[in-house]
Order: structure tokens, then C-alpha cells, then sequence
């Protein structure tokens, strides 16, 4: 391994490359993306378990003191959302991909598949406390959610006509309970959950919230705009009056009707996610260098060897240390380590500056727990040194620097950037899954709801594998190369 | 020291459908110089791969000191080889090419100086390799090999790229390291070179040894009797065919005849009273010798080829 060190600081290619690689980490991280956030507009409150949260919603409230419970009767909901056309990706009117339209303008009828209508107990109205709900969606059924970031789905059959529908939050101690009827009479508990340390004193009532629509159009391109719900209730147990109506961080309203009650409500009760149909960027947007590092990294992985087939120097290595697995373990262990540190520099300073500078510049930076960070940015180090070692293995095998470069850079590079880029998503997320280019999967620190709606791309910063999984295909990959090198090694004549 | 050598037997390797290795045995003694000897492509460098374990003979065995050469833990301190000289990373000095080198032999910096300076380039030790003449280059492979002080060489036309001066510098280099004890195995596809230098030839053709002997006895061998006669008469021919002798060449007025010797020719051309200006003992060069060992094999090769 000493060995191989020494041959690997004594060339100055070498080393200028890995230099390089680690600059353009950290230049092309720092981004000029810029947004128009301050301190004060894109904050964003904090849930019960720690992550910031949209908690933006109509609610329709009194206190509830002690245990007790809400019954409704939801008789109709419907909504607005952007008439986006097909087309929107290739139009030219300035009419906004991202921003979307304004409310009233450039809608149509149509409810979103996470609009929400229901009943709520929540510790009191500020933004991020705790909450327990079961609700009716546009196209997702019964849900019963609690803190943000929790999804209980009901009866399989209640996905079809949201409406009408019977609904029941019930409280016991800190165990909230919801259930969901189709006439009244006859009710199925969709979830029972804890809300550990709810006040003796606490709101309940009715809520109505619709998220961003969010559509794909064109090559990667995306269009999305608020949507609204409007959700008729009768049938509420205590009556329709003595309410509060309240829009939580949001507009809304809410009218009378016959027996019951109207509310219109936009925004969302849920996790903060990025992208889209979220807000601002996560982290990961920091890395996004990498791919040209690792462009580097590979030619210098592949190189490392293949120079010594080119110039004859092989047969020197091998005569000096005749144990060919050793020469090429020593080989992956320098490569490895110097990539890695080289990737933890990098990754560290550019996740670290770069967020600082897209903060400086207004955009909404998602923040990641301390755990998450030292993953992404240790996982991008690991992700480079486990590369450098298939384009080792694959160097090895193929022999020639030209051949063996394209099919590394082929494998890894490629795939990343066609499904950053032009991929449609279906594709991009099975090249993220089977090449060794899945291990980007390291660098998501966002994490992904089924129940919020997004694009859930990895342009956005997400990724079809979870980092241990995505980081795993490269190992295999790596491993089989690694293994193919040694036998093809051993067994050829040099 | 005088048991570390190296000993090749009955190798055979095939290419395709060339065998460029059959049957080729030989072995290297110590304290000399044993030129490996015979035209490109009749196995040498093969054969020192083979040594080298970094090509597997599909039969046969080479062995270092008694064992494999892939058996030995610090090899080069066994056997010092130089294959191709120009095997280098260009980018890299020559004191850094040597030190990798020596790292893998667990050797330190001070001995890379120390080979630097035996090798004559302490001069240009921080130097890019790649900028090096082929000469330079030599002295370099040379001062690989030396670094883990083996008791036995390997050099591959050591002499290639060398101007006059550095072949002379080689040939006293290689006889020092052989007047050390050393055993010195030296490949060249053109035996002058090693006129002066090897004491021992093996002379290969065809993937196999032609020749196996001290350079003295090959050069008595070569010689064999030649005689040139210089004569103003026409008969010579005809006599010396009478006394016994087989004549190779009748020019207009020499003959050259062998099978016998000069004082025969002289004795006949005396008794038919033939006139003679000149008797010369033909004096062969270690070239001529080689030539006239090789000369079959070849040939073999040549007829194999038109067919």
C-alpha cells in the first residue's frame, strides 16, 4: 500500500486531478441561484417531532376541555385548481412555470388529490403544534394524519366519491381516535393515535386546506400553482354555530349553509418538503458539483491503472510484488482513501459555504438534522471512493485508459445527469436504481411524504433508493468489478 | 551466493499458433556473465517473463534460487531484473520511479541514492523520467535492478538505445557485478555486443537452446580449421580436395579450405609443388560463431515459411 502511495503522490497528474476534482465540488456548488426569502418570510414553523412544517389551513374552532369528541357529516367538497395546459412547458406568455397562476385566474374546476376537509384537534392555533385529524381528501380516501409527518389511510373503498361522508374525532386522555361512516350508523376506526402531553385544554372543529398542484411538462420542467377546496358539513354535532372561523397562515373563509357549514381553505397541513410543488431547495443542491468531481475521480480510478498497461509499467509492479490481488488491494486502498478525503473536504466546505451563500442570495435552504448532513456529506466521499475503486476494477479488466473511462464515466456520470436532466421520470428513476450512479441517493437529505404532493425527482433532490440501498448498488457494482479485476489479473498473462 | 541462480527447464509456451517457447532449457551460473543469445522472436524475452512469473508456461518450470520467483517475498532482493527500460511513467523523477520500487521491497530513500550513484545519475535524479535518452533509461532499469542488491541479474538487451560510450560503460558495469560473485544473465540479438563481456553463451533459435557453452570453446569450435591460401597457380583446389581438406570458396586467387590444418596445407601445397604466397588462419569473431550456429535454424525457419 506504501508502495502504491508512492506512486500515486509522485504523479503529478495524479494529483493535480484530484485537486481539481475537489475544486469543482466546491465551485460549481456555489450556486447563484437566488430567491426571495428573508429571514422573516421563509421561516417556517416547527412540528412536535422537529422538522419544519407547513401549517396552513381554515379552521372553524372552539376549546374542548377534558375528553370529548366532534361528529360531521361532510356533504360535499370541491375545488379549484391551475388549468395548466400540456403545452405549458413550451408556452411563451410568461404566465409562469413554478410561480403559477393567481387564484381566480387560469383556473378550473377540480379538487387536488391531497385536498383535505375534515375534523381536527389541535393544541391551540399556533402554527406547528401538535394536531390529530381524520379527514376526507380529493383522491386519496379517508386519511387519518397527526403530526404533520404521520398518514393512516381507512377503509380501501372510501377513495372514490369523497362525499358524503360521515367522520368522527374522539379524544381520551392523550389518545385521539378517528372513524369514518357511511351513514351514521355504522363507523370503522380508521387509526387511534397518541398525542403525548396534549393540554387539558385544547381546539377542536372543522378544517379545510388544498395544497400546491404540482405537474410535470416538457423535459423536466414543472408547472404548479395553489389550489383551493371549498367542503359543505352538516350534521355537526353541537351545532353549526358558536364556531370560530380562523385562516392558520392562510386566507379562507367560511359561510352558513342550511344546517350546516361552508369553508374554503388553501395550503397544507404537513411536512416541508422541497421542489416543485415545495419550498426552495434542500442541501443536496449544494452537491450538485459532484458529478463533475467524479468525472475526475473515475479517469484517475481508471488511470491508476490502466497508465502502467499503457507504458509496460505493469510488469515493473507485478515483478516487484508478484501477489497480483495485493497489488491491486493496495491500488483500491490509496485510491479509496485519498478520493475519500479529498470528497469529505469538498463536500464539507461546499455544503457548508454553499448553503450560506443560497441563504445570503434568499432562497429557502431546508434544514437537515446534524445526522443527516454528516450522511450526505460523508456519503458523497464515500460515493467518489467507491467509485474510484470500480473504475480501478473496470481499468483492470478493459486494459486501455480510452475504453475503460467511457464504459466508468458511462456507468456512473452518465446516468446521473440524463435523469437530472432530460430523462422522463420513469427512466430516470430506474437508471437511479440499477447503475452505480445510484448511490447519488447519499446526497438526499429531504425526505419524501407519500402524502404530500411533489415532484418527487431527482432534479428536486430526491431519489428513488434510500442512500443505503442506492449507496449499496455502487458497492456491488464495485465489489463485482473489483472481484473481476483480481481473477482477470491472476489468471492473464501480464 | 553461488547457489542463487536461476535454472529453466524444458519451458513451452504457445501464442496462438505460434510456439514461442519448446522445450527451452538453460541455467545461469554465478560469478559470470551468460549471454542470452538468438534472433527476435526465438523466445527470449519470453523466457525471462516466464522467470519473472508473469507469464505462466503451459509446461515446464523456472526457478530463482531453487523456488518460484512468485514464491519469493521480497523478490527483487533475489533477482534484479530490467525488461524494458522504457517503461516509465514520464512524469515521474528518477529517484521517485526508484522509490516506489524500493518501498515495495521494503527498502528505504538511502538506497535509491545509493543505486543512483552506481547507475551514474545522481545528476539528473530529480529529473522527469520521460525526458531521458534510451541510454539514460538503461541506467536506470540498471539501477532498479541493483536496488534490493540481488545476487543475480536479468537484463533484457541491456544495450539497446546505447551509444559507443555507454555499451562500453555497460560491459565494465556487468563485469564488475560478475566479479562480485554476481550471476548475470544478458539477452541481445546481437552477439558482438557481448564480445568481451560474457563468458558464457546460450544461443536460442526457435524457442529452444541451440548452444550451450563457454564463449572460449564456442570460438574454437567456429574457427574450425579454416584456412585461406593465397596462389598464383590454378591447381590449389584441386590439391588440397586430393589431401583431404573440403573447400569451401575458389576465388581467383585465394582458396579457402577447412578440414585442415595449416601446416597440412602448406605440406601439400609443397609436395605438388604449387605456389603460394600466403596461408592465413581464419580467426572467427563470437559473431561468425553465432552465425554459423544459427545459420540452420534460421534456414529451418526460412524453407518452414516459403512452404
Amino acid at each position: 500500500m506504501r508502495t502504491e502511495w508512492t506512486k500515486f503522490r509522485t504523479v503529478r497528474g495524479f494529483v493535480i486531478a484530484m485537486i481539481v476534482a475537489g475544486g469543482v465540488i466546491l465551485g460549481l456548488g456555489l450556486s447563484p441561484m437566488s430567491g426571495t426569502c428573508t429571514e422573516q418570510t421563509c421561516r417556517q414553523p416547527v412540528g412536535p417531532e422537529g422538522e419544519e412544517v407547513r401549517d396552513s389551513f381554515y379552521l372553524l374552532h372552539r376549546p374542548l376541555t377534558g375528553d370529548g369528541g366532534i361528529t360531521a357529516r361532510l356533504t360535499a367538497m370541491t375545488g379549484r385548481v391551475p388549468d395548466i395546459p400540456a403545452d405549458e412547458g413550451d408556452r411563451d406568455d410568461g404566465g409562469g412555470r413554478a410561480a403559477g397562476p393567481a387564484a381566480g385566474e387560469d383556473m378550473r374546476d377540480g379538487l387536488a388529490p391531497w385536498a383535505k376537509a375534515g375534523l381536527i384537534i389541535k393544541d391551540g392555533t399556533r402554527r406547528g403544534s401538535a394536531y390529530a385529524a381524520v379527514m376526507v381528501t380529493g383522491g386519496h380516501g379517508v386519511r387519518m394524519q397527526h403530526n404533520f409527518v404521520h398518514d393512516r389511510a381507512g377503509q380501501p373503498g372510501t377513495a372514490g366519491a369523497p362525499a358524503p361522508r360521515w367522520l368522527r374525532l374522539t379524544r381520551a386522555g392523550d389518545v385521539v381516535t378517528g372513524a369514518e361512516s357511511a351513514d351514521g350508523v355504522h363507523w370503522n376506526t380508521v387509526a387511534s393515535v397518541e398525542l403525548a402531553g396534549l393540554p387539558a385544554t385544547v381546539e377542536i372543529g372543522l378544517f379545510a386546506t388544498s395544497p400546491q398542484f404540482v405537474e410535470a411538462t416538457g423535459l423536466a420542467g414543472s408547472s404548479s400553482g395553489p389550489t383551493l377546496v371549498t367542503a359543505t358539513f352538516d350534521g355537526i354535532s353541537g351545532g353549526a354555530d358558536g364556531w370560530t372561523g380562523e385562516g392558520i397562515g392562510a386566507d379562507g373563509s367560511h359561510r352558513p349553509d342550511g344546517t350546516g357549514v361552508t369553508l374554503t381553505g388553501s395550503g397544507d397541513i404537513g411536512p416541508v418538503v422541497v421542489g416543485a410543488a415545495g419550498l426552495g431547495v434542500s442541501i443536496t443542491q449544494t452537491l450538485l458539483g459532484t458529478f463533475a468531481g467524479l468525472v475526475l475521480v473515475v479517469v484517475v480510478g481508471a488511470a491508476f491503472m490502466t497508465g502502467e498497461y499503457r507504458r509496460g509499467l505493469i510488469r515493473t509492479t507485478l515483478t516487484a510484488t508478484p501477489a497480483r490481488g495485493r497489488v491491486l488491494l493496495g491500488k483500491a486502498a490509496v485510491l479509496a482513501a485519498v478520493t475519500f478525503g479529498v470528497g469529505l473536504v469538498s463536500a464539507a466546505a461546499v455544503v457548508v459555504a454553499g448553503r450560506r451563500l443560497l441563504v445570503g442570495n434568499g432562497v429557502y435552504v431546508l434544514p437537515a438534522t446534524l445526522l443527516t448532513e454528516v450522511r450526505v456529506i460523508a456519503g458523497t466521499a464515500a460515493l467518489l471512493a467507491v467509485a474510484a475503486v470500480l473504475a480501478l476494477g473496470i481499468g483492470t479488466m478493459l486494459r486501455r485508459s480510452a475504453v475503460a473511462i467511457s464504459a466508468v464515466v458511462g456507468l456512473t456520470v452518465l446516468p446521473y445527469l440524463l435523469a437530472m436532466t432530460v430523462l422522463p421520470a420513469a427512466a430516470a428513476q430506474w437508471l437511479l436504481r440499477v447503475t452505480p450512479a445510484a448511490a447519488f441517493a447519499v446526497q438526499q437529505s429531504a425526505k419524501q411524504y407519500h402524502q404530500v404532493e411533489n415532484l418527487y425527482t431527482p432534479a428536486n433532490g430526491y431519489f428513488p433508493l434510500p442512500w443505503w440501498a442506492g449507496f449499496g448498488v455502487l458497492c456491488l457494482w464495485a465489489a463485482a468489478a473489483l472481484a473481476g479485476a483480481a481473477v482477470l489479473l491472476r489468471r492473464r498473462d501480464a | 551466493m553461488s547457489e542463487t541462480t536461476i535454472v529453466v527447464d524444458g519451458l513451452r509456451k504457445r501464442f496462438g499458433s505460434a510456439q514461442a517457447l519448446d522445450g527451452m532449457s538453460f541455467g545461469v551460473r554465478a560469478g559470470q556473465i551468460t549471454g542470452f543469445i538468438g534472433p527476435n522472436g526465438a523466445g527470449k524475452s519470453t523466457t525471462m517473463r516466464v522467470i519473472l512469473g508473469l507469464d505462466r508456461p503451459d509446461a515446464g518450470t523456472a526457478l530463482v534460487g531453487g523456488r518460484p520467483y512468485r514464491a519469493l517475498r521480497r523478490p527483487l532482493c533475489h533477482l534484479g531484473p530490467l525488461l524494458d527500460a522504457a517503461a516509465l511513467q514520464p512524469s515521474r523523477s528518477a529517484r521517485n520511479h526508484l522509490l516506489w520500487i524500493a518501498r515495495s521491497q521494503g527498502l528505504g530513500a538511502a538506497r535509491v541514492d545509493e543505486v543512483l550513484e552506481q547507475a551514474g545519475l545522481r545528476q539528473v535524479a530529480r529529473r522527469a523520467a520521460g525526458g531521458f535518452s534510451l541510454g539514460m533509461r538503461q541506467r536506470l532499469g540498471i539501477a532498479a535492478a541493483l536496488l534490493g542488491d540481488p545476487p543475480t541479474l536479468m537484463l533484457d538487451e541491456p544495450f539497446n538505445g546505447m551509444d559507443p560510450e555507454g555499451i562500453i560503460w555497460m560491459r565494465g558495469f556487468l563485469r564488475s557485478l560478475a566479479g562480485q560473485g554476481r550471476a548475470v544473465l544478458v539477452s541481445s540479438h546481437l552477439m558482438s555486443e557481448l564480445q568481451d563481456c560474457a563468458n558464457q553463451v546460450v544461443i536460442v533459435g526457435r524457442g529452444r537452446v541451440i548452444a550451450d557453452m563457454a564463449v572460449a570453446e564456442l570460438l574454437r569450435s567456429a574457427s574450425g580449421g579454416r584456412v585461406t591460401v593465397r596462389t598464383g597457380g590454378s591447381g590449389a583446389a584441386d590439391v588440397l580436395r586430393a589431401a583431404g581438406g573440403t573447400v569451401t570458396d575458389a576465388g581467383h586467387d585465394t582458396v579457402t579450405v577447412s578440414g585442415l590444418a595449416s601446416d597440412r596445407v602448406i605440406a601439400a601445397l609443397s609436395a605438388r609443388a604449387v605456389p603460394f604466397s600466403e596461408v592465413a588462419v581464419h580467426r572467427a569473431s563470437l559473431e561468425d560463431a553465432y552465425l554459423e550456429l544459427t545459420r540452420e535454424a534460421v534456414e529451418f525457419r526460412a524453407s518452414e515459411t516459403a512452404r
